[in-house]
């Protein structure tokens, strides 16, 4: 059993976690010509603009309600009704997010009340679909942000399929969650595809952020789900969830609409992967294509070729619960140690963890418990800790700043995961230590010398 | 070429080596190496085996003359270590072109070797002749002669092209050119009582290393190390060490005995593998150091450092011992390592299922025997049955080069690499200890359970279809006992003669032998390396026995 503890310190120290409205607006990022709006004031958004801006290195669509103080303290219905009319005024979006935050919910703003208000003084807003959901920075973590957003998506968009119309054949839902990136996405499109199902992913920021060059200049998003497709996906025949954060979303689908759902919990190492192949080919009723039998062959042989440089390796990882069970439990199935796990928020997975404990805490806990491992993993801020260490340093999660592609990461999949075999395993090759003449000299202590001196003649 | 088929003969006739001195005058001339088979042959050649002998040396210029073959496919791929010079790293070659072969290679050679000295300046280039230039009759050693002259700078000739032989030949006639160009050529700065020679250790990922620690506190100075972490000059002024260790069992026996011979350094045969393998090694170190002059307190330091040295590592792999008793190792590796290997495992708990002894002299496999009575020796392993073997669970893991690893991996087995290019070093007490902790850490990881484990769908996999093979064979001999006959009787004893255990039995049966030596002369069967007799020796116990059976059994 893993213990999970919470650092006891007041301060702070390198922050790893991410605030939840972040995680909410690029869940809203991932739904096609949208336009995330935090409510709250501009700050709120225009750091969360250039975090997203560094990772993605792509325009990000994000608005404010840019609450003033007078706003604030007598509430934020003009802000939000004038962000509302002008954002749609100027960027003719199909869909505003609205995400809340720490001050607009501790002033108790009740925004759905407000949209309420908005729909019936605007009529002429009919044909934007208006989605908020409660994202206070002061409580949980990015992806509590991201799965609240798209639980909402849900419950606001997904039409219930009136009573005996029968489901589409083929049609298959997909819950991704927030640790998945654009690259992951389209992989897992190609295996669902593979077997003839068609998939709606939901969030899809797969065509939105896979920083591709648009054909025109759209302010808002320029790809992913669009709000028809989110209501056609009533009709599916079943639903696979991605990550324990995304169990509320699909709960909320099957409640809705009773299809049922498949979580998987981790996509990353060979029996992840043999799990979700053999649940599309039963839900699909088709054998598994020769080129995933290729695929789980060569990550195989992967394993084979890589496990050398994994075993007993010591690691340290700091990432949000999902992503720290995906890739915590993948490096310990290739024979790492995983001797420090520091997460953001509380998660049933953390149970799970191949590890003693786990620390709800920040990137100093990692550094401390770091000290002596092989290998560090975390999101881009992790680098300084890696310096000091002088470790190896794996780049997972977001934001991931200073190195190129973070959105076309593969780390699904069996091809996802063979690659991740090499990139790890490469990062041991290269910091294998050469030995030298003093490598294997014991300091020869006092009691057990037996000639301090060589005999010279 | 003469003078090289006259070094050949030479080494071939190596007095020190005893299965050499056990041979007849006409079988000696042959060699001391199988020929080798077209279509199955899998070794290095001679010059690999030149090459790997002295590449340690770090300080030279290592120049390959010869196309790129030789060099392009071979530089930097050795775990050798230097504490000192990276020289040895830097690749070198003549990479002979068509013109050359036309007009001859010596031109470029010279040329190559003033570029060298020019903008490298060791302290000598050692220069590798390879099979193309040979054919030509290239003369490298009168162009490292002018050269050596021109630029006063020692070119040392290393002549043993591939073709000559195998590589363990190459080791040898590489011993030959240090022997004839550099040893001797430099006198030291001082010499003590203490000084030793270390023949035949490369310094593969730093084992010398592991040991020197032991030497330094002793105060035994390593004068030269042939030819791990070596400078040249070191092996110039080798010949005026006190005593000398020899430590692979065949590689460079010549140059130990010719060391004896000319400067009267006496030596002996030692491994630093394994926890008592060290302490001999240490003790007979100090043996024959003092037999030449040391203090006799020398021993009392030695049995000192062996009591700590030993405590420590028992205590170390004691930790190791429960998770690895009763563990099964299957150990596939050249001559130079095979009985000093099996000491080291067995003092870790794990027992040896088999060894592939095709690189083994006679002694060593006797040695092998007697430290592991139930070692059966392997020749020559096919990959089907190595893969039978493993999944039979008679073994729970591979030791080996890198170049049988697949077999093993595919097949879905841990697998160390015990030869030149692994990464870990497993000489002295520390490096046994390290051995055993790379042992435990691949029988331990977990991704040995998941790819054993089949997908959850239908699959043939190719173990399934080795296996039906493996079945198929079984049951068709078991169905065709005349056929099974056939192919027990087929089966090749001697393998320099290619002589079957049919054509022996038939000549013990119908001329009633007792005795290997009729065997050999009606059959020729033992007379090639004599490593069959005991198999012969065996075929003839038991045909006595059936014989002496059999009139019973008519009597009844």
């Amino acid at each position: 059993m893993t213990k999970i503890t919470t650092s006891t310190k007041s301060c702070t120290v390198n922050a790893l976690k991410m605030s939840q409205p972040l995680g909410g607006a690029l869940a809203f990022m991932g739904v096609r010509n949208c336009m995330p709006l935090l409510h709250g004031s501009q700050g709120c958004t225009s750091f969360g603009l250039v975090l997203f801006v560094r990772h993605f290195r792509e325009s990000i669509p994000l608005q404010t309600t840019a609450m003033s103080e007078v706003a604030t303290v007598l509430g934020g219905y003009d802000n939000v009704e004038q962000a509302i009319v002008n954002i749609v005024g100027r960027t003719k979006p199909d869909m505003i997010g609205i995400c809340s935050t720490g001050v607009t919910e501790i002033k108790g703003d009740d925004v759905d009340s407000f949209i309420k208000t908005i729909r019936s003084k605007h009529p002429e807003l009919a044909h934007v679909a208006l989605v908020n959901v409660a994202t206070p920075d002061f409580k949980d973590a990015f992806e509590d942000g991201w799965a609240k957003a798209t639980t909402r998506l849900v419950e606001a968009l997904v039409l219930r399929p009136a009573s005996g119309t029968s489901r589409r054949q083929g049609r298959l839902n997909v819950l991704p969650g927030s640790h998945l990136t654009p690259g992951d996405l389209d992989e897992l499109r190609d295996i669902i595809e593979a077997f003839g199902l068609q998939p709606t992913f939901l969030p899809d920021i797969s065509g939105s952020l896979d920083g591709h060059v648009p054909d025109d200049f759209t302010p808002t998003t320029h790809g992913g789900v669009s709000v028809s497709q989110i209501a056609a996906m009533g009709t599916a025949i079943h639903t696979i969830a991605i990550g324990e954060q995304m169990r509320p979303a699909a709960e909320a689908m099957e409640a809705r609409t009773g299809i049922p759902f498949t979580l998987f919990r981790r996509l990353t190492g060979l029996a992840p992967n043999d799990e979700f192949i053999a649940c599309l080919s039963k839900i699909s009723g088709k054998p598994v294509p020769a080129k995933y039998r290729r695929q789980r062959s060569q990550l195989i042989d992967a394993m084979l070729d890589g496990h050398f440089y994994f075993g007993g390796k010591q690691v340290a990882i700091g990432a949000e619960p999902d992503m720290l069970l995906n890739i915590g439990g993948w490096l310990a199935d290739m024979g790492c140690r995983i001797t420090t796990a520091v997460t953001t928020t509380t998660s049933p997975v953390l149970d799970q963890m191949p590890c003693d404990e786990v620390l709800i805490g920040d990137l100093e806990d990692l550094e401390t418990g770091a000290e002596g491992c092989d290998l560090l993993v975390s999101h881009s801020h992790g680098r300084q800790a890696a310096e000091r260490l002088a470790v190896p340093f794996l780049r997972i999660g977001l934001p991931i700043f200073d190195r190129l592609g973070a959105a076309h990461q593969v780390s699904v999949g069996y091809r996802g995961t063979r690659d991740l075999i090499f990139t790890v395993g490469n990062l041991f090759i290269a910091d294998l230590h050469e030995p030298d003449v003093g490598t294997w000299r014991q300091p020869v202590t006092p009691t057990d010398s037996v000639s301090a001196t060589p005999a010279t003649h | 070429m003469s003078s090289l088929a006259d070094k050949i003969q030479d080494v071939f006739n190596e007095p020190g080596c005893s299965t050499n001195t056990g041979k007849a005058a006409k079988e000696r001339k042959k060699g001391c190496s199988k020929p080798l088979q077209p279509g199955g042959a899998a070794g290095g050649c001679a010059f690999d085996g030149a090459k790997i002998a002295l590449q340690p040396v770090t300080d030279v210029a290592h120049l390959v003359h010869g196309p790129i073959a030789c060099e392009g496919s071979s530089w930097d791929n050795r775990g050798v270590k230097s504490s000192g010079s990276k020289l040895y790293r830097t690749s070198f070659t003549t990479d002979m072109s068509e013109n050359d072969v036309v007009f001859g290679g010596e031109k470029r050679l010279f040329k190559s070797i003033r570029e060298i000295i020019e903008k490298y300046d060791p302290p000598a280039v050692f220069v590798y002749q390879t099979c193309v230039p040979a054919m030509m009759g290239d003369d490298i050693a009168a162009v490292c002669k002018v050269a050596s002259e021109k630029f006063g700078k020692p070119c040392i000739p290393i002549i043993a092209p591939g073709f000559v032989g195998p590589k363990n030949l190459g080791n040898k006639l590489a011993g030959e050119a240090m022997l004839d160009y550099v040893i001797g050529t430099q006198e030291p700065d001082f010499t003590t009582p203490y000084d030793i020679n270390i023949i035949g250790e490369y310094n593969v990922a730093g084992e010398l290393w592991q040991v020197k620690p032991l030497l330094d506190e002793l105060g035994i100075r390593i004068l030269s190390c042939l030819s791990g972490d070596a400078r040249y000059h070191e092996i110039a002024r080798s010949h005026r060490a006190r005593a000398a260790m020899m430590v692979c069992s065949t590689a460079m026996i010549n140059v130990a005995r010719k060391m004896e011979e000319r400067y009267g350094i006496p030596y002996f045969e030692g491994s630093f593998y394994g926890i008592t393998d060290t302490s001999d090694s240490l003790r007979q170190i100090a043996k024959l150091l003092i037999a030449r002059g040391a203090d006799a307190e020398l021993m009392d330091r030695v049995e000192a450092v062996i009591a700590r040295e030993e405590a420590r590592a028992w205590e170390a792999l004691k930790a190791f011992t429960p998770r690895l008793t009763g563990k099964k190792v299957l150990l596939i590796t050249g001559g130079v390592k095979s009985w000093s290997v099996v000491a080291a495992l067995q003092e870790a708990g794990l027992s040896i299922v088999g060894s592939s002894v095709k690189k083994s002299t006679k002694e060593d496999k006797e040695r092998l025997k007697e430290m592991s009575p139930d070692v059966h020796q392997i020749d020559d392993l096919r990959p089907r049955e190595m893969y039978k073997m493993l999944k039979e669970a008679k073994a729970d893991i591979m030791l080996s080069g890198g170049r049988s690893q697949f077999v093993a991996l595919k097949a879905k087995m841990p697998w160390l690499d015990i030869n030149q290019e692994r990464h870990y070093a497993y000489a002295g007490y520390v490096g046994i200890i390290e051995m055993v902790r790379q042992i435990d850490k691949a029988l331990s990881n977990p991704v040995w359970e998941q790819v054993r484990k089949a997908p959850p769908w239908d699959e043939v996999s190719w173990e399934d279809r080795a296996d039906a093979a493996n079945a198929a064979d079984e049951a068709a001999l078991a169905a065709d006992p005349a056929r099974a006959e056939a192919e027990r009787r087929a089966t090749i004893v001697c393998k320099c003669k290619e002589i079957s255990v049919g054509t022996i039995e038939d000549a013990i049966r119908s001329h009633d032998l007792t005795v290997i030596a009729q065997v050999t002369q009606l059959t020729q069967a033992g007379g090639g390396c004599g490593s069959c007799k005991e198999t012969i020796a065996a075929m003839l116990a038991r045909e006595a026995k059936a014989a002496a059976d059999a009139p019973s059994a008519q009597v009844a």
